[in-house]
């Protein structure tokens, strides 16, 4: 077959947890490995509760995470400080480690813009996650321009899904990666369906991952539902992309095991035996196990943890609920730098449409 | 540049040599714009000047060249992209509507895009297909943006360094066929020109004439021509299409009670619309005759050897003129 590329794939776990061969060093550091599985945790009780808060109309529509939290806390341990995150829509479990607060994405979510805004120095270059699909590949390729022509040793870290691969956008990304040798890393969380489309009839190469080789640079696969495969390939990844060997394209293989969003009903396009199987991979099981087996985690630390992160996460949604709601002059305000003075009777009917609307006269 | 004086084009490549030697973080890039200096030779020299790692020859992808400046403006560069004709810059068009526009207010003003895309456009110089279009009303309609023409070298040098200074993006569109013709003296001393306001080239009277780009020729002529009929016509070059300086013009309109305005544009939903409609809220009951708006058919330009009937000329001005002055 003429298509044919042999790409590195990369698995340590068996889906029951069981060790498939030689582990690199860094994993006997079990404190990593609770902080890796701590973020799972937490993302996941995070995600359930996003989605509740949907079903009961406190936030709008929602993109759950469920089942690819190994993918988001790899990146986002992998990271750096002074890197850039330039995330897709599915993305709460990088965003989470990046410093970004559960509210400021409950608020996203939510409604209001003060949820792209984020408070954490550590996420305050990080881009808000981008809706249309794979246009965020070519920011951050413009991002690791900019760390490419200041000298900087920072990478740009881009995820997306598989569907994203399909568009231009995400190709003329790779070519331009290709072309200027950018520290870039993109991260390609292949979670089987956009949407209803399913990852068989979405592209005709065998891998997403070798779409890299066309383009002139590395891509492999991973097991994305392996905590300890992803950190060590996104490890390797962004060590190389910070070193100057050029960008990375990593393919995570994963499940969406939830819906879409919180729009979408995923029972009218895929079967149930195939979602049950999929829940038999699923990385937060999968990576207790091992710890479990390893002798480092027990019932009592689970019951611990899941205790802790819920208090966190329902501090979050108390947060966001005190959080009210911005001034009508907000969403003109932030339009340009300063709002043109040509456009001054604009901003003045906007105020006296509000005014209007609450009966409130202080704007008049 | 010869006598001192610099076409519209010297005077683009003036302003970029200018904005680069002042603030490091301004970089060029496109197509063909390094080595070659661009195919109009806009960039000429500044690679030499500057270096490669500022100015920048691109693969040959618009769509990228739109998404890469919104991730080095949020970086804090100031990158200058040349689309190398109007034609092709649809294919970026995503990355203006629904990123560079909207960084800054999605962001509360946490991340910002300092960006300037160049374009040349317009009919008038006998190109290929899709070398000639005048598609200033798409941009305008994006909030966020600012849209830019220039018409003479000291606009296009003035107000190119103003975009570049602004924080927010701005796409500034060359008219061709001003390119070079009638160079004029300048003086390179860094000067800005205000964003967001019209220029009065001539003040009148009797009639005011609104225009924009290369007809602004045609319409300076046309005011010429009815000076030599007694009539006075105020000329203004609105210059920046987004946002419409809209108190002068209506200032103008207030003096003269009569207005035409002239744009190479198609005319359904072009910028004159948004004018004229404009100034109708505003000046209605002062208005001696209905607003006339002497444009392009709603066709595509057509290939070149009939392309004059797609532009308005002189005479399609004075015809309108006409009307309007003869308006009961």
């Amino acid at each position: 077959m003429l298509h044919k590329v042999e790409l590195p794939y990369t698995r340590f776990l068996s889906p029951d947890g069981q060790l498939l061969g030689e582990l690199p060093a860094w994993a006997d550091d079990f404190n990593l490995l609770t902080r890796l599985y701590r973020q799972m945790v937490l993302t996941r009780l995070f995600d359930q509760k996003a989605v509740a808060l949907q079903r009961t109309g406190r936030i709008g529509t929602y993109a759950p995470t469920l089942g690819q939290e190994a993918i988001g806390v790899a990146v986002g341990s992998v990271m750096h400080a002074e890197d850039v995150l330039i995330p897709y829509y599915r993305d709460t479990a990088v965003q989470l480690m990046r410093g970004v607060r559960m509210e400021e994405i409950l608020l996203y979510w939510g409604g209001d813009e003060r949820g792209s805004d984020f408070a954490e120095p550590a996420a305050a270059q990080d881009f808000p996650i981008c809706v249309p699909i794979a246009t965020q590949a070519l920011h951050a390729c413009g991002v690791a321009s900019a760390f490419k022509i200041r000298g900087e040793h920072r990478v740009a870290v881009t995820t997306c899904g598989d569907g994203a691969t399909s568009k231009g956008d995400f190709l003329e990304a790779l070519n331009v990666a290709g072309a200027w040798q950018l520290p870039v890393v993109f991260v390609v969380n292949n979670n089987q369906w956009a949407i209803s489309v399913p990852r068989r009839i979405q592209c005709g190469a065998p891998t997403l991952a070798q779409k890299a080789i066309g383009a002139g640079f590395h891509g492999e696969q991973v097991d994305g539902n392996d905590m300890l495969a992803v950190y060590d390939r996104v490890h390797v990844a962004l060590d190389r992309a910070r070193h100057g060997k050029g960008p990375v394209l990593l393919e995570c293989l994963s499940y969406r095991l939830g819906d879409h969003t919180t729009a979408d009903d995923a029972t009218r396009y895929r079967s149930a035996d195939e979602v049950k199987q999929a829940w038999l991979e699923e990385p937060v099981k999968r990576l207790q196990r091992f710890m479990v087996d390893q002798g480092v985690w027990d019932e009592g630390r689970e019951q611990a943890l899941i205790s802790e992160c819920q208090g966190l996460v329902q501090r979050a949604v108390d947060n966001f609920e005190a959080a009210g709601t911005q001034a009508p002059e907000s969403i003109i305000d932030h339009v340009y730098a300063q709002w043109p003075a040509s456009l001054a009777g604009q901003r003045e009917e906007l105020l006296e449409r509000a005014a209007r609307r609450t009966g409130d006269a202080s704007h008049e | 540049m010869s006598n001192g004086k610099v076409t519209l084009l010297e005077a683009v490549n003036l302003a970029l040599h200018r904005a680069m030697s002042e603030d490091e973080n301004v970089i060029v890039l496109g197509e063909d714009v390094g080595v070659n200096g661009g195919v109009f030779r806009a960039t000429q020299g500044l690679r030499d000047s500057f270096g490669f790692k500022r100015v920048i020859d691109s693969p040959l992808a618009e769509t990228m060249l739109g998404g890469l400046v919104v991730g080095m403006a949020a970086q804090g560069l100031k990158p200058v992209v040349e689309i190398q004709f109007m034609g092709f810059i649809y294919a970026a068009m995503e990355h203006l509507v629904s990123h560079a526009s909207r960084m800054r207010n999605r962001t509360r003003g946490r991340i910002t895009c300092p960006m300037v895309m160049r374009t040349p456009m317009g009919a008038g110089i006998r190109a290929p297909e899709h070398h000639s279009e005048s598609t200033e009303a798409l941009f305008a309609h994006i909030p966020g943006l600012r849209v830019v023409i220039p018409s003479s070298p000291a606009r296009a040098y003035g107000l190119l360094l103003a975009a570049i200074d602004d924080p927010d993006p701005v796409v500034f569109l060359e008219p061709t066929r001003l390119y070079r013709m009638n160079p004029q003296p300048l003086l390179d001393d860094g000067k800005r020109l205000p964003l967001d306001s019209c220029f009065t080239l001539r003040e009148g009277s009797d009639i005011t004439l609104i225009s924009w780009g290369a007809s602004v020729m045609e319409t300076l002529q046309a005011a010429t021509a009815l000076a030599e009929r007694g009539v006075s016509a105020e000329v203004i070059d609105v210059a920046s299409i987004k946002p419409l300086d809209l108190d002068t013009m209506e200032a103008s309109v207030r003096k003269t009670g009569r207005c035409v305005i002239v744009h190479e544009a198609p005319r359904s939903c072009g910028v004159g619309a948004e004018i004229a409609a404009s100034l109708y809220e505003r000046v209605l009951l002062e208005l001696q005759a209905p607003i006339q708006r002497v444009t392009a058919p709603d066709i595509p330009p057509p290939l070149y050897r009939l392309e004059s009937l797609y532009m308005p000329n002189v005479e399609d001005i004075l015809q309108a003129c006409d009307n309007v002055l003869h308006f009961a």
